[in-house]
C-alpha cells in the first residue's frame, strides 16, 4: 500500500485549469521527485494532499485515509514545507516554534535545539526581522519539529544560499535514513536528480510520466558528441536519432535504440574525439516539453 | 475547541479590548463631566432641543431624551458606545479568519492536524472572550463615570444594567455579519474600511430611519433593537426586536462555518 495514493484526481478553479485526471502512488520510504514548470500544478496537487483545497472529482488518501474527511488525522505526521514562507510577524522565532508544535503529541523540545542548531537559527529574533533566507529556515525547522512521517517540500531551496541548501539536502537525506517519505515538488532538475530516486513529470496540470529517475535516464536516451575536421552527418541519419545539431567540427544529437546500431555507423566515421553520456535529467525534460 | 489557538487568538485581540475600553472610558467621563451644569439647567437645555428641528434631534437620538435624568443623560453617551463597541465586534469579526489569508498564515494554520471547525471554533470562542473581557472594563467605568458625577440624583440601578447586558448581544451582530461577509468576498485585504462600513451604516439607517418614520427601515439595524432610550422607558428589552436580532447574528455564524469548511485557501501569489 502507498503511503500516498492519488486516483484520477482533478481540480478546477472556477474554469480555469489545476490539475486534470492526476493518478500515482507514492511508497513508503522513497523520495519522490515532482517536476514540472511553474503553473503546471505541483502546489495544486499538495494544497489538494494537505486539504488546504476540496477536489472539483478524483480521490486522494495519505496513510491509507482519505485527505477529505481524514484531514486532521493525517496531518498529525505530516511535515510540509511551502514555496513561500510567510508567519505572524510578530512573533519571536521561538514562540512561534513553540506554538507550532503545541499542536502535535508528543515534546519536541530537544529537537528544536537540534534542529535550529543545526541551521543556525536565531531563536530570539523576530519573524519580522529575519531575512528571506532566514524564514525559510524557520519554515525548514518548523516542517520537521514534530517528527513526521511525511514531508511535503514545495519548491524548498529558493531563498537559500548553497551552503544552506546542501545542509538542508544531508538532513531530507537522513530523515529519509530514519524511513520517512519525501515528497519533494520541484522546477530545478538538478536538485531532484541529487535526491530523488523516483520523479513524476507534469505538465499543464497532466501527469506525463512517472518513473524511476535512473531508468529514465539511462534506459531511454544517449547523448552522442562527436569532434571531427570534416564530419558526413548522412552517415548517422539512423532511426533513433533525434535533435541533431552540427556546428563548427562538432555534431551532438540523442539516441535511442540499440546501442550497437549507433557504434557501427560511428567505427565508419574518422573522429578525433567522442563522447557517449546519459542525458541530464534537463534535457529529458526538455524532451517532454517540446 | 484548541487551547493554543485560543490562546494565541485572545492575546491577539487585547490590544483592540484595551483601546476600545479606553476610549469608551474617556468618552463617558468627559461627558458625564458636564452632566452637573447641564442637569442644572435643564430646562433651559430642553427649552434649547425644542427650538431644533424635531427631525435633527431625531437623527442623533435625541427626541426622547431628558436631560435632567441621569439615564436619559447617559443614553446619549450610550450611543457613541454603541457605535465603538460595534467598529471593535467589527474589526474582530471581518479580521477572524480572513486575516489568515492576507496576512498569508493560512497556510501555517490549516496544515496543523486540526479542523477547519475547531480552527473556527476556537477563533470565536477567543473573540467572545475578548468582547467579554472589554464590556467587563466599559461596565465598572460607566458605572464610575455615572456615581462620581451624578450630582446626587438617584435613578434606577436595574435599568443601568440592562444597558449593560446589552452591549455584548450588540455586539454579537457585528461580530456575526463581519465573518459572513468576509467569508463571501474573495479576499479582505484591509479590515477598517468594512467595520467602518457596517457600524456608520447601521447607524445611520437607524438615523435615517427616524428622520423619515419608515419603520421597516428600523427594523435592520441593531441601533434600533438596542435602543437606550426605548430600554429605559420600557424598563426592558423589546423581544419583538432583539429576538430575531440575536438569531440573525447566530445565523450568519452557522452560515459562516459552512463557507469556512468548504474554502479553498489559494496559494500565495
Amino acid at each position: 500500500m502507498g503511503i500516498i495514493e492519488v486516483r484520477n484526481l482533478t481540480k478546477f478553479y472556477g474554469k480555469s485549469r489545476g490539475i486534470v485526471d492526476v493518478s500515482f502512488d507514492v511508497q513508503e520510504g522513497e523520495i519522490f521527485g515532482f517536476i514540472g514548470p511553474n503553473g503546471a500544478g505541483k502546489s495544486t496537487t499538495i494544497r489538494l494532499l494537505l486539504s488546504l483545497i476540496h477536489p472539483t472529482s478524483g480521490s486522494a488518501t495519505v496513510f491509507g485515509k482519505d485527505v477529505t474527511t481524514h484531514g486532521p488525522k493525517i496531518r498529525q505526521h505530516i511535515g510540509y514545507l511551502p514555496s513561500e514562507v510567510y508567519y505572524y510577524e510578530g512573533m519571536k522565532v521561538l514562540d512561534l516554534l513553540k506554538y507550532s508544535a503545541s499542536f502535535y503529541e508528543g515534546d519536541s523540545t530537544t529537537r528544536l535545539k537540534e534542529l535550529s542548531d543545526l541551521m543556525e537559527l536565531e531563536l530570539n529574533r523576530r519573524i519580522s526581522d529575519l531575512s528571506y533566507g532566514n524564514k525559510k529556515k524557520v519554515g525548514i525547522v518548523q516542517g520537521l519539529l514534530h517528527s513526521p512521517k511525511l514531508l511535503f517540500l514545495d519548491e524548498p531551496t529558493s531563498g537559500l544560499d548553497p551552503l544552506m541548501q546542501r545542509k538542508f539536502f544531508d538532513l531530507v537525506r537522513q530523515e529519509n535514513a530514519r524511513g520517512v517519505t519525501v515528497f519533494f515538488s520541484s522546477h530545478i532538475l538538478g536538485e531532484v536528480q541529487r535526491l530523488c530516486t523516483r520523479v513524476g513529470i507534469i505538465r499543464e496540470g497532466k501527469m506525463v510520466e512517472i518513473s524511476d529517475i535512473k531508468s529514465l535516464q539511462q534506459s531511454n536516451y544517449k547523448k552522442v558528441s562527436l569532434s571531427a575536421p570534416t564530419l558526413d552527418s548522412s552517415a548517422l541519419l539512423l532511426p533513433g536519432v533525434s535533435n541533431l545539431v552540427q556546428e563548427n567540427g562538432s555534431l551532438n544529437f540523442f539516441y535511442k535504440g540499440d546501442i550497437n546500431a549507433v557504434l557501427r555507423a560511428l567505427a565508419g566515421l574518422q573522429l578525433s574525439d567522442v563522447a557517449i553520456e546519459a542525458p541530464t535529467l534537463e534535457e529529458i525534460f526538455m524532451h517532454y516539453y517540446e | 475547541m484548541n487551547i493554543s489557538v485560543f490562546k494565541f487568538e485572545f492575546r491577539r485581540h487585547l490590544r483592540s479590548v484595551w483601546n476600545w475600553a479606553l476610549a469608551s472610558a474617556a468618552i463617558l467621563f468627559v461627558f458625564f463631566a458636564f452632566f452637573n451644569t447641564l442637569s442644572e439647567q435643564a430646562a433651559l437645555m430642553n427649552e434649547v432641543l425644542a427650538q431644533f428641528p424635531e427631525e435633527l434631534l431625531r437623527a442623533f437620538g435625541m427626541s426622547e431624551l431628558n436631560f435632567a435624568s441621569v439615564l436619559g443623560y447617559f443614553s446619549l453617551v450610550y450611543l457613541f458606545i454603541q457605535l465603538f463597541l460595534a467598529i471593535q465586534a467589527g474589526n474582530i469579526g471581518f479580521g477572524l479568519v480572513s486575516i489568515e489569508e492576507s496576512e498569508l498564515t493560512a497556510d501555517f494554520l490549516l496544515t496543523k492536524p486540526v479542523s477547519r471547525r475547531v480552527v473556527l471554533t476556537s477563533k470565536l470562542l477567543a473573540a467572545l472572550a475578548a468582547l467579554l473581557l472589554t464590556n467587563l472594563l466599559v461596565w465598572p467605568a460607566s458605572w464610575g463615570a455615572v456615581m462620581l458625577f451624578r450630582a446626587q440624583q438617584s435613578f434606577e440601578m436595574s435599568k443601568l444594567l440592562l444597558l449593560f447586558l446589552a452591549l455584548p448581544l450588540f455586539q454579537l451582530f457585528f461580530l456575526g455579519v463581519g465573518l459572513l461577509v468576509s467569508l463571501m468576498v474573495k479576499r479582505v485585504r484591509s479590515v477598517t474600511p468594512y467595520s467602518l462600513g457596517l457600524a456608520f451604516g447601521a447607524y445611520v439607517l437607524n438615523a435615517f430611519g427616524s428622520v423619515v418614520g419608515d419603520v421597516s427601515m428600523e427594523l435592520l439595524t441593531p441601533f434600533k433593537h438596542f435602543d437606550a432610550g426605548a430600554i429605559v422607558q420600557r424598563g426592558g428589552l423589546d423581544a419583538k426586536l432583539v429576538l430575531p436580532n440575536l438569531a440573525f447574528s447566530l445565523l450568519c455564524i452557522a452560515v459562516s462555518y459552512v463557507l469556512y469548511l468548504r474554502r479553498d485557501i489559494h496559494a500565495v501569489s
